[in-house]
């Protein structure tokens, strides 16, 4: 069924879909309307059995959702930003553990400076931690993925973020469609755990592993996800059967057939990236743009074979290792051993910056003329940078920077964006 | 693509005015998006809000630059943001006044545009008449529907029964109508002129 709805409602309602029995609450912006959502629809008596417990922190949220999926039930719960970093412990314990539960991270910028606004940091610093991390395009991909996430994740037993970013999607209002409960019931199984605590047949989970068995254990967690990367393609495409439309998948290729550059990107600036190649495409030039659906595991098969026939492969990325540069272009150059190509890594929407098609067109048109630079920060206010660095030069006790930069920046207010 | 930019401030409900914008374009079968600028969350503060309709899927995720529709819930805003920044030169302005733009002392920057695209409505009134507090979102609505004809005024109103319940919804619902009524008859008047 069609609705105008805003992002997160329909992940709450998605998620309900899928019958989870618990969900842990805990508020952060820009999540926050998804538990709430999730909260209305426990009380009105649409979703049971679940409890939906409020928790007192992050670090409790992921520790009751351990606690519940290890107990046999479907579990659930959403964050962002500092929330993500304050149950990292637990994050890791969820994936080492094995225990397929799904998260929402509605993506958020990490401070210091403190920031509410969008982009990828938070999810990127978990991407090592053993959970699958999936990006979503639109609202609708969103909700599509949750209910992905469950089947993929109880399939492996291996716990899923799903990652949508915060404002941008989450706060955004648009058309979802929204599956009955029928659909989602005959698409996801009742959840069947591989390991359960069950006081009829007791069993410990959470044994100290030694030098013995721990690599093994690690790498099991690989094997995992390397299975997963088949797995992913096969859940989408019975879901496009069953639901009448693609979501999710590994990667997923826009006007690349014959591209000589090809942008590749996680999460809703696909959208504006591919208004900006059809622009482009109208102009003459060959471009296209490659979405990346899922980040772990990373499929690096499907990157190089949809990038292996362009000149230059431009990294759209939302992320910043400081001290080396891109994120995900590390991993697309991975894919990319061997292969004689241009590569660049543009740095783009920090902590909430628009990304603009005119800005995003400026910098194609820069790679294809061999202009850019191999790692560009799009938009990056240089005026304010050069007078912190020469106020730096100039005294020793030049003060805490954020303040600095927001003086040298003047009122935000006046500004419409 | 059709963009509108809304400005109000914090509690004049502009971002509920966005999202009843994309339920009426909705409503009418068409694509729509709406989403905040978001940042000061306090009452008072200038606050923006964006909405995009489209006849097909919308994917740009940047925000609205270049409005086609500019609505203005809060005179007081005129002097202190540069809420035109962007308008095109075809565009329709709606501020919530019973004062002419002259009277607003933006009459300089309406000489751009065209007159008959160009409206005041004095919403917080209205409101303040059928629902005995001053929230324009809604009433503003009514008032773009007879300025533009970019959505209907059932349709509006369509949007405030799926965004209230009961009297408010009811409330609002006329108030839109009356706002209508008086940008119709503005219009009149300026074609008269």
């Amino acid at each position: 069924m069609l609705k105008q709805i805003e992002g997160s409602r329909a992940v709450a309602e998605a998620v309900a879909l899928c019958r989870p029995e618990v969900i842990c609450a805990y508020p952060i912006s820009p999540q926050t309307h998804i538990v709430e959502g999730l909260g209305e629809i426990v009380k009105g008596g649409e979703l049971a059995p679940c409890e939906f417990i409020n928790v007192e922190s992050e670090f409790a949220a992921m520790s009751v959702s351990i606690g519940a999926s290890a107990a046999g039930a479907r579990s659930y719960t959403a964050t962002a930003s500092q929330g993500l970093l304050f149950m990292s412990e637990a994050v890791y314990n969820a994936s080492g553990l094995g225990l397929p539960i799904v998260m929402t991270v509605a993506n958020r910028s990490i401070g210091a400076p403190i920031n509410i606004w969008n982009d990828h940091s938070d999810s990127m610093s978990q991407r090592d931690c053993g959970w699958l991390q999936l990006f979503a395009e639109t609202n609708q991909e969103a909700a599509d993925l949750h209910i992905q996430a469950f089947r993929l994740g109880e399939e492996l037993s291996m716990p899923v973020m799903v990652c949508m970013d915060g404002f941008i999607l989450t706060h955004a209002v648009e058309r979802v469609d929204m599956p009955t409960q029928a659909e989602v019931d005959a698409f996801l199984p009742p959840y069947e755990p591989r390991q359960v605590l069950d006081p009829q047949d007791p069993v410990s989970i959470g044994a100290m592993v030694g030098p013995e068995a721990f690599m093994e254990v690690r790498y099991l967690a690989h094997a995992k996800q390397t299975m997963a990367l088949e797995r992913i393609p096969v859940i989408a495409q019975e879901f496009e059967q069953r639901f009448g439309r693609a979501s999710g998948g590994l990667v997923r290729a826009y006007r690349c057939e014959d591209a000589e550059t090809i942008v590749v990107a996680l999460g809703s600036v696909l959208g504006t990236i591919k208004d900006t190649v059809d622009d482009m495409r109208a102009a003459g030039i060959r471009i296209g743009v490659l979405g990346i659906q899922s980040y772990r595991p990373f499929p690096l098969a499907a990157v190089r074979a949809a990038l292996q026939e362009a000149k230059r492969v431009v990294v759209v990325e939302k992320s910043f290792s400081v001290g080396l540069g891109g994120v995900v272009s590390t991993d697309v150059r991975l894919a990319l051993s061997g292969v004689q190509l241009q590569g660049y890594t543009v740095i783009a929407g920090l902590g909430g910056r628009a990304i603009t098609k005119a800005s995003l067109a400026r910098t194609f048109a820069d790679a294809i003329a061999g202009q850019l630079q191999p790692l560009t920060f799009l938009d990056l206010d240089w005026r304010i940078v050069n007078r912190q660095l020469e106020r730096e030069r100039q005294t020793r006790r030049s003060g805490p920077i954020a303040e600095n930069l927001l003086r040298d920046v003047g009122t935000v207010a006046a500004k419409v964006h | 693509m059709l963009q509108i930019r809304l400005h109000g401030r914090g509690g004049q409900g502009v971002v509920t005015a966005a999202e009843m914008l994309s339920l009426a374009a909705f409503e009418q079968g068409r694509h729509a998006q709406a989403f905040p600028s978001f940042g000061s969350e306090r009452t008072g503060a200038p606050v923006v809000a964006f909405c995009r309709i489209d006849e097909r899927e919308i994917r740009l995720r940047e925000p609205v630059l270049q409005p086609d529709v500019l609505i203005v819930q809060d005179p007081t805003l005129l002097h202190q943001v540069d809420v035109f920044q962007g308008l095109k030169e075809d565009g329709y302005v709606l501020i919530n006044s019973k004062r002419s733009f002259e009277e607003l002392g933006v009459g300089e920057v309406a000489r751009r545009f065209r007159p008959e695209r160009l409206a005041t409505v004095p919403a917080t009134e209205i409101a303040l008449r059928h629902l005995g507090r001053p929230l324009p979102n809604a009433v503003m609505l009514g008032g773009l529907a007879a300025l533009s004809k970019l959505v209907t005024l059932q349709a509006v109103q369509h949007a405030i029964r799926h965004t209230f319940g009961g009297k408010v919804a009811a409330a609002n619902e006329a108030a839109a109508a009356e706002a209508y009524e008086y940008v119709t008859r503005e219009m009149q008047e300026l074609k008269a002129c």
